[in-house]
């Protein structure tokens, strides 16, 4: 049953599904890829992003991109906040990665609950002119329903690629992140710097969120079937490489999509997963990373 | 450090002796009235069921405050005692065994869905006790319990029962349909609709060209409808779950999917929002269902009671409208009130064998149990969408949009085959 | 020779068990203590490697769940006893955690914990496929009819658990005053260090890992004639490894004593909040705990009670 155009079609859609999953991952490979905060609440803010943008474009009939970019600031306080109360807490007495994660799986239980006291449970969905066409190019077919993430996503990648290379605050996350102690010699103050990360990072999930609710329809609980598949992209991706999170991200959904098509879609987790350990194996640095 | 671990022993048997009394203290709190006939169940209320659930439990109570305006059962107000088991079968026998043991409750009555279901069933059986249930498919089968009665009309054999329709349909069109592709999501209900869907199949000489699963997990489904569009079948049957139908609609609109029939068992095309967001996109689905506002299923009550349901769902955060569950989370209270009122007790063997042998009259219409507690004949219903369109979530209040196309008796139109898509 | 005052709570806790099954009819208090047990094992075995050793397990999930279906497995086969069943579950994990102790040669940190996430997926799908123990559809284990001189089954299983979570906590106890225990707490303060200072740490780390699997397997074992009804969703669940990690950490991590506090503490306040309050905020509670004792008290329960008795002290 194997044909050239059932092949192509899967990359594709293997392409923009990864494309996704870099865009929901991409906040944990700052949080937890350079700043060490192992953040396993980061895909209970990518759905209440999507809550947001479900609001909005209900009320409003806004677009769920724009309402995306529109609310990152108020998420990027948020995590602004949440990354204080995380330092003063467990940073300077020392004591992160284990309480650390215990602090973000109460916030995830947090947000779920909220969300859930708030919307209720039903599921929602979002509508917009694009969702539903598809772009024919030749035998492939291109939903556009998972090309914008996909297009999104790759702007947003691209976005904090430049800023963390070019700029003076995106350089001086890279550098808490290698040297903290080098930093503070520099001038700048490193609580500051990773403050300012962390909020970037959960801005991200704003626009993520609004992502996920474009693809699919999304109900409180539904973050918890990301935990596993950020944490995996951005290890497999290396530590600290946002270009390596993105590889990682396209090569989970090529994965994915190719063993949904040919073998038998309820083969695909142990495929991706089974890659991952692969991964640690045989390069625990992951793809990209700093060996 | 053998003092101080003995010290440690000290406060910890000291926290144990705490806790325990919190724990007992908890359960005698709750002190028990005698005059309300108090029922006992556990509902989803978190997690996973919750939307159900959640529809349910304002059923149940518009059920509740409609007996007590009428004076009760037996003369008595009836209370409810319920906890919310958070759609994990962990915490189902602790709840069931404190309702009986603890609140003593006088009757019992299931959670929604069958994880939630089977736990009790031990519990309940080991007390002989009646079991009305509310939507687990073939629960029974395994348990053989003569006290436990299913208000989802599945019909006598469920798993074959469920997708007979759509498949005896499909053998009624001219040309007859050769090929089927069968697709299920990874978990239970689902797993058991495919399977009956393979049997029906099989029985029907239809050869079946994709017969795979998917994790539940999965975001993007075109990978899959592709997949099925190469082995090119004539009937595509899904079994899948809320977000899982809205991801095959989309994907198979988008691919271009040319089957001549699609659906079969895909929960969430009955809910509002789903149906809402999908608009067109539905048209030409067959797809089961267990109650629609179609003239042919006006039963008595049945109105009042969605209008009475409706009000009551503002706000609440669930389907606003209740056509799939609430109704018969109605039903099988009003069946267990007119039993409890009809032997003038609580016996439960008495009850049992009432419930038996009787044709209730409820706001789903006639309900008859079998000798395994299923409907003796089945009412699942397989509807077409029809003229649904875009954007507008009044029109599903109403009949035309979902037409009854089987069994005969609850027809309201024909099928249109191939469906245009 | 002295006996301690652990084993002495330990027969009197036996004594008060047997006494409560033979005194009373009201099965609630079985049922919630079976939830409370088996949360304690799981504690008690999670801190064995992630407390004392240091290396942070996500995948107990993955380990509860092979126990029960191992259970499943041979119980559809042979229809042995339960203690069998137990045995089995806990020796098939036990094989499962020495292989995640040779990962940790090549894994430290967060990829180890990374890695055992993975596992567990991959052995959530393995048996979501596996058809014969009912694949994704799940399996029905209907209650036995024998349940010793006990009033009913459930009082049986909670006896059981009870011996086998004091079984559990026995080798815990033991492990942290051991050489043994020194071993694993030189791994987790500065593995290079201990290797340098002629700790075997791959021979402790293979016996952590172990333990643990074992344990965990054990207490999954008994699992599916709890609940009458296990499918891979619910039995591979998030609550079972949440509750695994937050249960040792706000007890406190490096003290045997830490797990049993933290499943009495945390256990008992699920179960009771189960029945009384109900409802959503069952879930922000537990969340809410979480939170406010990690922040205000990053060391567990034990860690206060350290801290102020050593402020007692002049």
């Amino acid at each position: 049953m194997f044909s050239l155009d059932l092949l192509a079609n899967a990359v594709t859609a293997g392409i923009l599904l990864g494309g996704f999953y870099a865009a929901v991952a991409i906040g944990l490979a700052i949080a937890f890829g350079q700043l060490d905060i192992v953040n396993i609440a980061h895909p209970a803010f990518v759905i209440a992003g999507s809550y947001v943008a479900y609001i909005l474009n209900a009320r409003f009939g806004l677009d769920p991109v724009l309402v995306g970019v529109m609310v990152a600031p108020v998420f990027f306080a948020a995590g602004a906040v949440i990354y204080r109360i995380y330092y003063a807490a467990f940073e300077r007495t020392g004591q992160e990665s284990l309480s650390g994660l215990a602090f973000f799986f109460g916030m995830m239980f947090i947000i779920e609950v909220v969300l859930i006291l708030v919307y209720g449970v039903d599921y929602r969905l979002v509508s917009a002119d694009y969702i539903g066409m598809t772009i024919q190019l030749g035998y492939v077919g291109i939903p556009l329903r998972m090309l914008v993430p996909f297009g999104v996503a790759v702007a947003l990648t691209v976005g904090v690629y430049l800023y963390l290379s070019r700029t003076f605050m995106g350089r001086a996350i890279l550098a808490v992140a290698q040297d903290r102690l080098a930093l503070q010699l520099m001038g700048a103050d490193p609580v500051r710097v990773k403050q300012f990360a962390f909020g970037l990072a959960i801005a991200t999930a704003a626009i993520a969120g609004s992502l996920l609710i474009i693809i699919g329809p999304v109900e409180p609980s539904v973050g918890r079937q990301y935990i596993g598949r950020v944490f995996a992209i951005v290890v497999l991706g290396g530590m600290g490489s946002i270009p390596g999170m993105f590889v990682a991200a396209l090569l989970l959904g090529i994965v994915e999509s190719l063993v949904a098509t040919f073998m038998g879609p309820s083969w695909a987790p142990a495929v991706a997963f089974g890659v991952l350990l692969l991964t640690l194996a045989l390069r625990p640095s992951g793809l990209f990373g700093r060996a | 450090m053998q003092s101080r671990s003995g010290s440690m022993l000290y406060l910890a048997g000291r926290a144990l002796g705490v806790l325990f009394i919190a724990l007992a203290l908890t359960g005698t709190a709750l002190a028990q009235q005698k005059n309300p006939i108090k029922i006992g169940f556990s509902m989803a209320l978190t997690g996973a069921l919750a939307g159900a659930g959640k529809g349910a439990l304002i059923a149940m109570e518009i059920w509740r405050d409609d007996v007590n305006k009428k004076g009760g059962l037996l003369g008595r107000p009836v209370e409810f005692v319920y906890y919310d088991d958070a759609t994990q079968p962990a915490k189902v026998p602790a709840i069931y065994s404190k309702l009986l043991d603890v609140d003593k409750v006088d009757l019992v009555v299931s959670s929604y869905g069958t994880n939630e279901i089977a736990p009790a069933m031990p519990i309940v059986m080991r007390k002989k006790l009646v079991f009305p249930s509310l939507f687990g498919l073939a629960v029974n089968d395994e348990f053989k319990y003569n006290r436990y009665f299913q208000i989802m009309p599945a019909g006598p054999d469920p798993k074959l029962d469920w997708s007979r329709g759509f498949f005896q349909l499909a053998l009624e069109q001219k040309p007859r349909p050769q090929t089927v592709a069968i697709v299920a999501a990874d978990a239970e209900f689902a797993l058991n609709a495919a399977a009956g869907a393979h049997r029906n199949a099989v029985g029907m000489d239809l050869k079946i060209v994709y017969n795979k699963t998917y994790p539940p997990a999965t975001t993007d489904f075109t990978p899959i409808v592709r997949a099925i569009q190469a082995t090119n079948p004539d009937i595509v049957f899904i079994a899948s779950y809320p977000p899982d139908s809205v991801g095959m609609v989309k994907a198979a609109n988008e691919v271009g999917l040319k089957a001549k029939m699609f659906g079969g068992s895909m929960v969430g095309l009955q809910f509002a929002a789903i149906q809402k967001n999908l608009g067109p996109l539905l048209n030409g689905i067959v797809n089961y269902d267990f109650w629609v506002p179609e003239a042919t299923l006006n039963f008595p009550g049945v109105k009042e009671f969605l209008a009475k349901y409706q009000e009551a769902a503002k706000g609440k955060g669930v389907d606003p409208y209740g056509h799939y569950l609430p109704p018969f989370a109605y039903a099988y209270l009003e069946i267990l009130g007119q039993s409890v009122e009809a032997t003038k007790g609580m016996d439960q063997a008495k009850l049992a064998a009432y419930m038996h042998k009787t044709t209730f009259s409820t706001v789903v219409g006639k309900v008859k149990f079998g000798k395994n507690g299923e409907w003796e004949k089945s009412r699942m219903l397989q509807v077409q969408f029809r003229d649904v369109q875009p954007d507008n979530l009044e029109q599903f209040a109403g009949p035309g949009k979902r037409v009854v196309i089987y069994p005969k008796e609850w027809k309201s139109g024909e099928l249109v085959y191939p469906y245009k898509k | 020779m002295k006996i301690s005052p652990f084993w002495i709570t330990v027969a009197v806790i036996v004594v008060a068990g047997l006494v409560f099954t033979g005194s009373t009819t009201n099965e609630y208090y079985f049922n919630a203590a079976y939830v409370i047990l088996q949360a304690m094992m799981m504690a008690v075995a999670w801190n064995i490697l992630g407390g004392y050793t240091g290396y942070v397990n996500f995948g107990t999930a993955g380990f509860f769940a092979v126990g029960a279906y191992t259970s499943i497995a041979l119980d559809k086969a042979w229809d042995l006893p339960l203690p069998v069943l137990i045995f089995a579950g806990g020796a098939v994990c036990a094989l499962i955690g020495l292989g995640v102790g040779y990962l940790t040669l090549r894994l430290k940190g967060v990829y180890f914990a990374i890695a055992t996430l993975a596992m567990a997926i991959v052995f959530e799908t393995l048996i979501n496929n596996w058809s014969y123990v009912g694949g994704a559809k799940g399996a029905y284990i209907l209650t036995p009819e024998k349940h010793l001189w006990f009033g009913s089954y459930i009082e049986m299983l909670f006896m059981v658990m009870l011996l086998l979570t004091i079984a559990c906590v026995a080798i815990s106890r033991k492990l942290n005053s051991s050489r043994l225990g020194r071993g694993l707490a030189a791994i987790r303060d500065d593995e290079v260090a201990a290797e340098c200072a002629g700790v075997p740490t791959l021979r402790l780390k293979l016996i952590s890992t172990t333990l643990m699997g074992a344990m965990m397997g054990a207490a999954g074992a008994p699992y599916p004639f709890f609940v009458t009804y296990v499918d891979p969703q619910s039995a591979f669940n998030l609550f079972v490894a949440v509750n695994a990690i937050a249960m040792p950490m706000i007890g406190g991590t490096s003290h045997w004593l830490g797990p049993v506090i933290g499943a009495l503490l945390v256990g008992t306040m699920q179960e009771v909040i189960t029945v009384t309050v109900s409802s959503e905020l069952n879930v922000l509670i537990v969340g809410i705990m979480l939170v406010v004792f990690i922040t205000l008290a990053p060391q567990g329960i034990v860690g206060l009670v350290q801290k102020y008795r050593l402020k007692r002290t002049p």
